[in-house]
């Protein structure tokens, strides 16, 4: 009896720990169903078109998805300097005192709600940059990586933290030794030796950057254009996400509209699952090199 | 230049990039606590919107996102805890388990807002749920399942090893050392995670827009099949799709959503601290 009841436990164990497949099977699968007949009711060349105006049947994702690459990037270039230095100062430079309070901070950042940071962006921040940068109207791309820079930090602050803290200390004695100055071990020994975590911190980020949705719609302005000026940065873009938040509530279930904007989830499926995929394939091959685990 | 001043020059950069790092994070939960504490009093939290939301509270959003939270606590616990056990516990490492992580990592990767595609296509759509409560709960309990799982896994795998050798050297069997001696050393662990993996549900907006959010009701929900109001959709349709609305009863939404949810983050952080003292290894 104790036995069955022993077996029965660790069986629905082990379907638990299988679950996480199942789960993302199922999500492509879903994705896929609602998905694949886009490809079919409309052409290729309207899906990759240049033109997204759903009410004449123009389904064109090119600029939701240069959209969402500009913002990303205007996040990362942002985000990567921050995030490395605020991980290096934490870890190297902050008495103990201050790392305690630091650390519950950035966790604070990484628990605000993105739909709040949207809000503040909307109201405060969006008037700021329109006064500033002297443009038409605040709501700008810029703007939308500004906010995404900050809710990408948290992640890429505590990988590049991983990384520092995976560094042998063997490494880090052997160059003090040398007479290098703590910066110099810093710059040349430290960081070199943590790169594979650097990596994956600006993967995370951009996985992290590419998939937001609230704070990213209610500051970029929505107009789905293609940016293609070199200051187009400092104009109304539109995103992926944004896209479908913003029009799945509207379209007739089953309509070519609502296949369209799944194959759009279908796309930004993929691209975050490459990302973390190869994010993770970098952690698993400069693996024995450190002790410390990277991700859960 | 010499290599000290040049270490004083890079080690100031670097504070000023933290600094850059730091204050906007204080500064934006002080800015919402003084916009919007003028508009929070005992009506606003206790009260049905009234006026077209312009007035009265916005106590049915308050009582959705509870509801909606305790639903994901009932479908992610028990199958996130369920999968760090096997990970801590049972699996080897093998083929099978580096897809287990990969698929975990990958969920844990996917946007929020397809999630909520995925729920609208599954549950709402496929198992006929209707926007519900019990849709809009399975969909955050699925988006919150990786965050639990690895930080539960941690909370397991931080129990040291000599102890599970010991019990099962008294002769207890694999699921009673891990039920009677493991978890409960590694309680406060998994405590931890699973406020921190609440936290991120109760403040999203993307996964519940299409599989439960209502833009407003005039009572509150009766059945897990009903829609309900939530906080962060709340904060959404009053910011972006109601003209004239007061900007402090905006900022009164945003700041008892932030107090919700960074008490969440308080509790979790308690949790741990504690625990961390406590232990004897």
């Amino acid at each position: 009896m104790k036995q069955r009841r022993e077996f029965l436990i660790e069986t629905l164990i082990r379907l638990a720990g299988f679950s996480a497949i199942f789960f993302v099977a199922l999500i492509f699968l879903f994705l896929l169903r609602e998905g694949a007949p886009a490809f079919w009711e409309t052409s290729l060349g309207n899906l990759f078109g240049q033109r997204w105006y759903p009410n004449e049947d123009l389904f064109g994702t090119l600029p939701l998805i240069l959209g969402s690459l500009l913002v990303t990037a205007g996040a990362v270039v942002m985000a990567l300097p921050l995030g490395l230095a605020t991980a290096v100062f934490i870890r190297e430079l902050a008495p103990n005192w201050l790392r305690e309070i630091l650390k519950p901070l950035i966790e604070v950042l990484a628990g605000i709600p993105s739909v709040v940071l949207g809000f503040l962006g909307m109201v405060a921040i969006a008037p700021l940059v329109r006064e500033t940068l002297n443009v038409p109207t605040g709501l700008t791309a810029f703007t939308g990586s500004l906010m995404l820079a900050y809710m990408a930090l948290p992640t890429m602050i505590s990988v590049a933290e991983d990384a520092i803290d995976a560094v042998p200390k063997d490494y880090r004695d052997g160059a003090l030794a040398l007479g290098a100055t703590h910066w110099q071990t810093i710059w040349r020994v430290v960081l070199p030796a943590g790169r594979s975590g650097v990596i994956i911190a600006v993967m995370l980020g951009i996985g992290r950057a590419i998939g937001e949705t609230m704070a990213v719609m209610m500051v970029t302005g929505n107009a789905a254009r293609i940016p293609r000026e070199w200051y187009a940065l400092f104009l109304p873009v539109r995103t992926m996400t944004a896209t479908i938040a913003a029009e799945m509530g509207e379209v007739a279930q089953g309509s070519t509209h609502y296949h369209v904007l799944f194959a759009v989830g279908i796309l930004l499926f993929v691209v975050t699952f490459l990302i973390n995929a190869i994010a993770s394939l970098v952690v698993i091959r400069g693996g024995p090199r450190r002790g410390g685990r990277l991700m859960g | 230049m010499s290599r000290q001043a040049s270490e004083k020059i890079a080690f100031a950069i670097l504070t000023i990039l933290a600094v850059v790092v730091v204050v906007p994070i204080v500064l934006v939960v002080v800015y919402i606590v003084v916009q919007g504490i003028g508009a929070v009093n005992w009506e606003f939290l206790t009260a049905f919107p009234r006026n077209g939301m312009k007035e009265g509270g916005i106590l049915p959003a308050i009582i959705g996102t509870v509801v909606l939270t305790f639903g994901t606590a009932i479908v992610s616990i028990p199958i996130a805890v369920g999968a760090a056990i096997y990970l801590a516990e049972y699996a080897r490492d093998t083929w099978l388990t580096r897809s287990i992580r990969l698929a975990i990592i990958n969920l844990a990767g996917i946007p929020s807002v397809v999630y909520g595609l995925f729920g609208l296509g599954l549950f709402v759509l496929f198992m006929g749920l209707g926007t519900s409560i019990v849709a809009g709960s399975l969909t955050l309990g699925l988006m919150t399942l990786p965050v639990v799982i690895s930080t539960a896994e941690e909370a397991l795998l931080a129990v040291p090893q000599r102890i599970r050798v010991v019990s099962r050297s008294l002769g207890a069997t694999r699921w009673q050392t891990v039920r009677q001696v493991v978890l409960p050393n590694a309680l406060p662990g998994i405590l931890t995670g699973v406020i921190l993996g609440l936290e991120r549900a109760a403040g999203e907006t993307a996964p519940i827009l299409f599989t439960v959010a209502a833009f407003y009701l005039p009572q509150l929900p009766r059945s897990p099949l009903d829609q309900t109001m939530a906080l962060p959709y709340h904060l959404y349709v009053i910011s972006t799709q109601v003209p004239g609305m007061p900007l402090e009863v905006q900022y009164g939404t945003a700041l008892v959503l932030l107090v919700m949810v960074l008490s969440m983050n308080l509790v979790a952080t308690i949790i741990r601290s504690r625990f961390r003292r406590r232990r004897q290894w």
